[in-house]
């Protein structure tokens, strides 16, 4: 019953992910991404990952997928967006690149999961949230705290790159007024 | 024995550094009295040295290995003996009284200009006192091309300079030509330490010394000459460029382009005479190998005649000493070279103070006529510089072997040992000691006596600063006294000092005759030199004859070599070396290799679309050949 | 077939598809969706370990590729209006500049 259950959200996940790159509209590729993210989602529900599946739909589907469109929307692209398909060579080169890594990946994943034995004892322990808590902030303060610092230098850095010259957050503006 | 070698090297090294590093930003009065504080020191290290040699044996100083390979090893180690002591002192003593001197005549440098020139000046003497106390040829060699460097940095000091006189060179060619000529001598040189090498399996002189009978009876080595015959031989090529002897000679006269100092000291008193140096230290291998009697001495004596004749038809008052230097330097040579080692370093001594002090006189008048050199514009000086002119006298009748003063003692000693041993040495030595005389005279009589022949610098000139005519008095004091105070008469103090280190030989009786002989010539020579040229007009100088047209030309040395060596290699570097080799062989490397890379990167820029897109499939394409080798593996 | 074999092929045919998508798509925009793909697939992969080993070190992880996924979108998606203002078009195509 399970195994069902993980068949048919790892088959949504990756109908959502081709649709991503078959869509011609951006906006039905980003809502596609949606479709993968919850597939996703319910995988790592289905793993006893919780949080994480709580943070995957918030983070992803709520802010990233909803950061994409805005843009989409924001630069008003209309049909423009809408660019023609990708030369015949290019797709045969990325879609050959694609088979032999996935083959290779494949046979690899096959190989290690033929050998695994089931899953480990102390798997009871990871569901819980607080353990989570008390793993992350005890033993990984530091990257912790580091990501909080790339989240600040991203901040400035996107501040650096949408301004422009003479008509940005400075006083030039004002002035003018 | 620490400190006085460090009282002997660290001063002067200080003062390189000082002045090298931050003369421009230091006033004029402390460069020169760092050059010449450093040199004192120096001095004084040198003075405490001498009785502590002559108290007792002083052995080898080994300071640090310099290198060592296998069973190879040369040391930074120096050698106190009579021999080096009395050279450390000559080359200090004479260069503390040269530094004083100089502060005057340099004083119309700028800072630069100033610091420069001590720097150049203290690390000449650093190297100098290297090339004489070091126990090995290897270390020998450090402080001969040290020296030759500071020879060329102080001939071309004025490298900006045009040329001064007539016939005269720019003092940066000059300073060229002496380097160039000079690496003829120093590759000789090098053979010789290399066959030293080979044949002794070191460098050091008491260990090539008292293993120097194996080398003497071995096999021919080439030309049916033993391995020691070479050896020696190629040493003296060394001491013919250092020391300007026939056929290498040329760089000296024109290192007259230097300041006169530089002139003194260096192309005078010290650096030329390290040939001679050389050849009294490898005493016991030119004993050995003979090559003494049969090479040395004949270039020694026909240099000393040969270059007399040209520095009695020079017009240039400084060209006059170079060629008398060189003249003298070939007497040195004589008596090295006839095994009378003593007196061989006797006459460097005698000749570092008269000579020494004969080129400051020059400077001196120099510095009073304002650079013009030409005696032909000069006359009546004595009027004007009256301690100059009473000082050039003691040092002419000093060089002219006038009896008791220094050049006396020295100058007949080698023409004994001449005497002794070779008739036709020994007369040309005389006539020499002649000509010596009358040119001292000529100069003597043309540039101090007479009326004066150029009004305008007549009137100009004046007598020199105290501190250039100190070092001219103490050094005039030298000069007479020299002789009889350090007892350069046979079996004198100062022979017996170098008893140990020089193992002379005595050949035959002594005998006054050939003093008698070489006196008669040289009073007569002075006499002559004055009753000629005395009151001569400047066309009456002018006009030559048959016989001084030939050394007034300079014997067409110049040109010959210009004919057959410089202008062949001119020629033949333009149209092989650089038609051909550089144009067509290196040039055609480079270009193919360019062509190469050219040819390449024009395929591979293909991969340089500027898509991004390309760039992620080539990351990805790698990827899979990555994880598929890591597969095969 | 495990539950464990059936994720991680899951997340290896994601990974293949995030990769096709970048290679071959021209909308700059969606080539950055692909990349979210990539990541997504990667934190499918630290789940299932995480779960196999029965360590929750693998979900910290996927924490750390969120914020940096967070980072790195709104990085990415201020480059591409930036670029757009330029050039008037969000075809990676035209963007060619590397080459000079």
């Amino acid at each position: 019953m399970e195994t069902l259950l993980y068949l048919v959200f790892g088959l949504v996940a990756l109908v959502g992910g081709v649709l991503v790159i078959v869509n011609r509209n951006p906006v039905y590729s980003a809502l596609s991404l949606v479709l993968t993210m919850f597939a996703v989602s319910a995988l790592y529900i289905l793993q006893q990952a919780y949080f994480v599946a709580a943070v995957q739909i918030v983070v992803y589907a709520g802010a990233i997928v909803v950061l994409f469109l805005f843009v989409i929307m924001l630069l008003n692209l209309g049909d423009q967006g809408n660019l023609p398909a990708a030369s015949g060579t290019r797709r045969f080169v990325g879609a050959l690149l694609g088979v032999t890594f996935a083959g290779i990946v494949g046979a690899v994943v096959w190989e290690y999961a033929s050998t695994a034995g089931p899953a480990a004892a102390a798997a009871g322990d990871i569901d819980h949230t607080k353990s989570l808590a008390r793993v992350l902030f005890q033993n990984y303060l530091l990257p912790f705290e580091v990501v909080s610092i790339v989240l600040l230098a991203a901040l400035v850095g996107v501040l650096a790159l949408i301004r422009t010259h003479g008509r940005g957050l400075d006083s030039s503006e004002a002035d003018n007024v | 024995m620490l400190a006085p070698t460090a009282l002997l090297f660290l001063p002067l090294l200080a003062g390189v550094l000082i002045n090298g590093l931050l003369g421009a930003k230091l006033p004029k009065w402390f460069s020169a009295a760092l050059g010449c504080g450093a040199m004192g020191a120096s001095f004084l290290g040198a003075l405490i040295v001498v009785p502590l040699v002559s108290g007792g044996a002083v052995g080898d100083q080994v300071l640090w290995t310099w290198m060592a390979a296998g069973s190879f090893s040369v040391d930074v180690a120096l050698k106190y003996d009579a021999l080096s002591c009395v050279m450390a002192l000559i080359i200090t003593g004479v260069s503390f009284l040269i530094h004083i001197y100089a502060a005057g005549y340099m004083s119309h440098e700028d800072e630069r200009g100033l610091s420069r020139f001590y720097t150049y000046l203290n690390l000449f003497v650093f190297s100098m006192l290297v090339l004489v106390l070091g126990n090995n040829y290897a270390l020998m060699f450090v402080g001969w091309e040290g020296v030759g460097l500071c020879s060329y940095l102080l001939i071309g000091f004025w490298y900006d300079r045009e040329r001064k006189t007539g016939d005269s060179t720019y003092p940066s060619q000059a300073a060229k030509k002496a380097f160039i000529v000079n690496r003829i001598g120093d590759f000789g040189f090098l053979i010789a330490i290399f066959l030293m090498f080979t044949t002794f399996g070191t460098l050091q002189f008491d260990a090539i010394f008292s293993n120097a009978q194996i080398a003497e009876g071995g096999p021919a080595l080439m030309w049916g000459k033993p391995v020691l015959w070479w050896i020696t031989a190629l040493l003296f090529v060394g001491a013919i460029g250092k020391s300007a002897q026939i056929p290498l000679y040329v760089w000296l006269p024109d290192a007259m382009q230097g300041p006169t100092p530089v002139s003194a000291l260096i192309h005078a008193a010290t650096m030329v005479t390290a040939g001679v140096y050389m050849v009294a230290r490898s005493n016991v291998l030119y004993t050995l190998a003979g090559t003494g009697p049969s090479l040395v001495a004949p270039v020694g004596i026909i240099t000393a005649a040969f270059a007399a004749t040209m520095a009695l038809t020079s017009f240039d008052f400084k060209g006059v000493l170079a060629y008398s230097t060189v003249s003298q330097l070939g007497y040195m040579f004589v008596g090295v070279g006839l095994g009378a080692y003593g007196a061989g370093v006797a006459h460097l001594m005698t000749h570092a103070f008269f000579k020494g002090l004969l080129f400051l006189t020059a400077g001196s008048v120099l510095h009073a006529m304002r650079d013009v050199g030409d005696i032909r514009r000069m006359g009546g000086l004595s009027r004007k510089m009256p301690i100059t002119f009473v000082t050039f006298v003691v040092a002419a009748l000093a060089i002219a072997g006038f009896p008791f003063l220094s050049g006396f003692f020295s100058k007949d000693a080698i023409l004994l040992a001449a005497y002794q041993q070779s008739q036709w040495m020994f007369w040309l030595g005389a006539i020499a000691a002649g000509l010596t005389a009358l040119y001292m005279f000529r100069l003597l009589a043309i540039a101090f006596l007479g009326q004066s022949r150029d009004q305008k610098l007549f009137d100009a000139a004046h007598e020199s600063p105290w501190v250039m005519t100190l070092p001219l008095i103490v050094l005039a004091v030298l000069s007479a006294t020299a002789g009889a105070v350090l007892g350069l008469h046979e079996d004198g103090l100062f022979y017996r000092f170098l008893a140990d280190v020089l193992n002379a030989e005595h050949h035959g009786t002594t005998t006054m005759t050939p003093m008698f002989i070489s006196v008669a010539l040289g009073l007569a020579g002075m006499v002559v030199g004055i009753l000629i040229y005395r009151g001569k007009s400047v066309d009456q100088l002018n006009r030559g004859n048959a016989i001084s047209a030939l050394p007034r030309a300079k014997w067409y040395v110049d040109e010959a070599y210009d004919a057959a060596i410089v202008r062949p290699i001119h020629e033949a570097s333009r149209w092989v070396l650089w038609r051909f080799v550089d144009k067509w062989i290196i040039d055609g490397i480079v270009n193919a290799s360019a062509g190469a890379v050219y040819a390449v990167g024009g395929v591979l820029r293909n991969v340089q679309t500027g898509v991004v897109q390309t760039y992620a499939a080539l990351i990805l394409a790698g990827a899979v050949v990555l994880l598929f080798v890591k597969g095969l593996l | 077939m495990s539950d464990f074999a059936i994720c991680l092929a899951v997340s290896a045919a994601l990974f293949t598809l995030g990769v096709v998508g970048v290679l071959v798509k021209r909308n700059a925009i969606v080539v950055f969706m692909c990349i979210e793909l990539m990541l997504n697939a990667a934190n499918l992969a630290f789940v299932t370990f995480s779960r196999q080993h029965g360590t929750v070190d693998g979900q910290i992880f996927v924490f750390f590729v969120m914020a940096i996924a967070a980072a790195e979108v709104a990085i990415g998606l201020s480059i591409i209006v930036t670029v757009f203002r330029n050039r008037a078009s969000i075809n990676v195509d035209d963007v060619t500049m590397l080459r000079r």
